[in-house]
């Protein structure tokens, strides 16, 4: 596969981390965030943490659309289906996220709701079209990447006249998350949990280009390095992240050059614009509520907005007392720092948002990396 | 008026109905005319409701193995094959993998009232094929029709009796530190063929399933090493090669330590598994094996694999190492490692 | 977050519709976001839809940069 194969050059990432290593500050620590769950979750598969030097510690972000979906908006997507017969379409990494009442997606089809897993906004729309005499809604999450081709339906929907499709939009934004972590008590007064820098997302700044992260280098002195998808993209971007805090630098700097410009994806972002505006405020799993960090669909196409059509209210649910979600999401905590991780909460019985998604912070560590934290002893063949 | 006439089934446009299930002179006919038609044999021409069957003499003695399946795939015609062949080659592979020679299929038919009868020829005529070419034939059957809206086309169930020599002990339990870890080809073909025509996931491949019957090669490889040198034999279906090697390692109380790199697959699998966000070593695969074999035995086993044609592409992946968690950890491309979990249920694609 | 490809565009289709190929697998995606996407071109395609394009001289430079930073054995630490 061109453009990906290339970028996934072991031999090459050997000689990145050993120059990371030789540029190591001597006794100085570096923590990096990497704020979005591909990231997390390419670390994790290609076992990056190994290539790094024990001082480089990433701490994984929000960036993981599934894992901060809160309880209350799958709450909303089940009664649709259950409870109003609604055809719900979703993506699958939804199907599993436990919600109230010991339901999820899945769970809520195996009563009898009529739940359709989709790759695409587009097959949703379709299902609207196959079936005129039922309703269907589209549950709608995502970042900046995902929200586009929502507001691509949404405006084909208006033009068609559909009259029996609507979307529950639980979109989000990146920088309001990032401001949200950076404006967090542990962060900003304490100092407990240095970051000294930012991975910035990929496909998010492809779409919303790199100038929104500006705003991050100047305001809080912290230098953002975007970064491509594949495992050799990141551990160049964290090459260049250590290179600027040992310079003192604060500054976006772009390694994913071949596909982010610094406006972005102009004709995706007016799209967004026509369809969406800003929510005041959302409440998002693990950071509780974070104004103007989300989306939600204008007046003019207020007949495609599932939350008006059924007259939904919305309703917070509280995570399991013992979960950490909400400090690992932030990075002040660490999967194995929570008492559920492993022994409760695991992939096939997650207690919250991190073990739901491969790419939450616990999940990936559970699945791709749990082995460092027991000494193995292997012998030799 | 003709003595005994009976209008032969219309295979063309007739469909599966109520009576066809019912036990009575058009089950008979459906089971003559199709059934005992396509899978003929003498077993099945004593005509009764079961058969008796022979048993090899094999010198030394031996045990019986039996295993059984049930087939709900969905679409029912694939590139590749079919459920008729697929019900065939994965109960020969499971009596196989224990290393007995199988000897004797039986096969259930649950039909849905209105299925259409040209499909069921195609399927049953595609059994047959797979059960002449394995060398194993279908004694006994039997037939029911369950009403339109409840079955899913049809369902079939296949049980299949071997014989495995007394002192033959290859199973999940056996593996130990030390041992070499062998595939018998490419992983992810069958389960990439099924997901490309599923609606909203179309994509455009020329991936086709692997589903083979396997004994013949589980025979050449057995021949070319002392027993006991191959101590499991396993065909990673369903979950994949990630659940395969999580139940060995466990069943054992071992650990493995594979080498991405030395996994063969398809490069349109590769990338199929990408853009759907899938992991190719959960993907389902009905024509490929694993063994686990002793150290001194590897090169032979494998270079016995490599001669035969559903071996070409065998590889060794990895080692068998003492481990008290039982991590089937693997050595990444990229140069870091990882754990290969198994899955929690199906795999889903997902767009994060 | 964003799973994500780099496919190339195999054919232009009628209602910003096109063909993509990802290591010899096809699908017809969306490229309403992409209008300036032609055959030949590779594209970055999420849940159906192109959202960028690859700038091929940039993905060499990147290339070159990788090589660059990267610490071969006969260098000396800095």
């Amino acid at each position: 596969m061109k453009y990906v194969d290339e970028f996934r050059d072991g031999a090459l990432a050997r000689g990145i981390a050993d120059r990371i290593a030789a540029e190591l500050q001597p006794g100085r620590r570096y923590s990096f965030m990497e704020f979005c769950g591909g990231h997390t979750h390419a670390i994790a598969r290609y076992g990056i943490a190994e290539l790094l030097p024990p001082e480089v510690r990433m701490i994984h972000g929000p960036g993981c659309p599934v894992c901060v979906l809160p309880i209350g908006r799958i709450d909303q997507a089940i009664h649709l289906a259950l409870e109003r017969g609604a055809i719900l379409a979703t993506y699958g990494d939804t199907m599993r996220v436990p919600a109230s009442n010991s339901l999820s997606l899945m769970k809520a089809k195996a009563r009898g709701a009529d739940i359709r897993m989709v790759y695409s906004a587009t097959d949703a729309l379709a299902l609207a079209r196959a079936n005129p005499q039922r309703e269907v809604v589209f549950l709608a999450i995502g970042f900046e990447t995902t929200t586009p081709p929502t507001a691509l339906v949404i405006r084909q929907a208006a033009k068609e006249d559909l009259a029996n499709f609507s979307v529950l939009s639980c979109h989000v934004l990146t920088p309001s998350a990032i401001t949200h972590i950076l404006e967090s008590a542990e962060v900003r007064q304490y100092g407990t949990v240095p970051i000294d820098g930012f991975i910035g997302p990929a496909h998010v700044s492809i779409v919303i280009g790199s100038a929104p992260y500006q705003h991050f280098a100047e305001e809080y002195r912290k230098p953002v390095v975007i970064a491509g998808f594949e495992p050799l993209d990141v551990v160049q971007a964290i090459g260049m992240l250590v290179r600027q805090v040992n310079a003192g630098r604060a500054e976006v700097e772009n390694e994913f050059i071949r596909a982010v410009t610094p406006e972005g994806n102009v004709a995706a972002q007016a799209v967004v614009s026509e369809v969406f505006e800003l929510r005041e405020r959302f409440e998002w799993r693990g950071l509780g509520e974070v104004p103007y960090s989300a989306l939600k669909i204008r007046p003019a196409y207020a007949r495609f907005d599932a939350e008006r059509r059924f007259a939904l209210d919305y309703r917070p649910v509280p995570d399991h007392k013992q979960c950490e979600c909400g400090a690992i999401l932030r990075g002040v905590k660490r999967p194995t720092d929570c008492k559920l991780f492993g022994t409760v909460c695991t992939p096939d019985n997650p207690m919250g948002s991190c073990m739901v998604s491969s790419e939450g912070a616990c999940a990936a560590h559970y699945s791709y990396g749990r082995f460092r934290d027991i000494p193995v002893v292997s012998v030799p063949a | 008026m003709k003595k005994d006439y009976l209008r032969p089934l219309d295979f063309k446009q007739g469909r599966v109905d109520m009576n066809h299930g019912a036990g009575g002179r058009a089950g008979l006919q459906l089971v003559e005319e199709l059934f005992a038609r396509a899978f003929d044999n003498p077993a099945l021409r004593q005509g009764n409701d079961g058969a008796v069957l022979d048993l090899p003499n094999i010198p030394g003695g031996h045990r019986l193995v039996m295993a059984t399946d049930a087939h709900v795939i969905s679409p029912l015609f694939f590139p590749g094959g079919d459920i008729g062949c697929l019900a065939v080659h994965g109960t020969v592979n499971d009596v196989a993998m224990l290393g007995a020679t199988p000897l004797y299929l039986a096969a259930s038919f649950i039909l849905e009232e209105g299925f259409p009868l040209a499909d069921l020829k195609r399927i049953v005529e595609s059994m047959a094929t797979a059960s002449r070419e394995a060398g194993v034939p279908i004694v006994t059957g039997d037939t029911k029709v369950v009403e339109r809206g409840k079955g899913d086309g049809v369902f079939i169930s296949t049980t299949g009796i071997g014989a495995v020599p007394v002192g033959r002990d290859i199973g999940g339990a056996n593996a130990r530190p030390g041992d070499v870890v062998l595939v018998s080809g490419t992983l992810g073909d069958h389960g990439v063929a099924i997901l490309s025509l599923r609606e909203s996931l179309e994509f455009e491949t020329t991936i086709t399933s692997d589903t083979a019957a396997l004994h013949t090669l589980v025979a050449a490889m057995l021949a070319a090493v002392p027993e006991g040198s191959l101590r499991t034999l396993r065909d990673p279906t369903r979950g994949g090669l990630a659940t395969t090697l999580n139940e060995i390692a466990r069943q054992s109380g071992v650990g493995l330590l594979l080498d991405e790199a030395a996994i063969p697959m398809q490069p349109q699998v590769e990338a199929a598994c990408e853009l759907l966000g899938l992991d190719p070593l959960t993907i389902a695969n009905e024509g490929k094996l694993v063994a686990v074999v002793a150290p001194e035995a590897a090169g032979a086993v494998l270079a016995a694999m490599r001669d035969h044609p559903l071996g070409r592409q065998a590889a060794r992946i990895g080692t068998v190492q003492a481990d008290e968690h039982h991590f089937v950890q693997m050595a990444t491309r990229f140069g870091g490692r990882r754990v290969v979990d198994w899955l929690s249920g199906e795999p889903l694609p997902r767009i994060c | 977050m964003c799973l994500a490809l780099p496919a190339r565009v195999v054919a232009l289709l009628p209602d910003d519709q096109a063909q993509i190929d990802l290591g010899g697998v096809r699908k017809t995606v969306s490229v309403a976001l992409t209008p300036d996407a032609r055959v030949g071109d590779y594209v970055i395609v999420h849940v159906g839809h192109a959202i960028g394009l690859i700038d091929a001289a940039e993905a060499e430079r990147t290339l070159a940069l990788f090589a660059e930073m990267a610490l071969t054995p006969s260098e000396p630490s800095a």
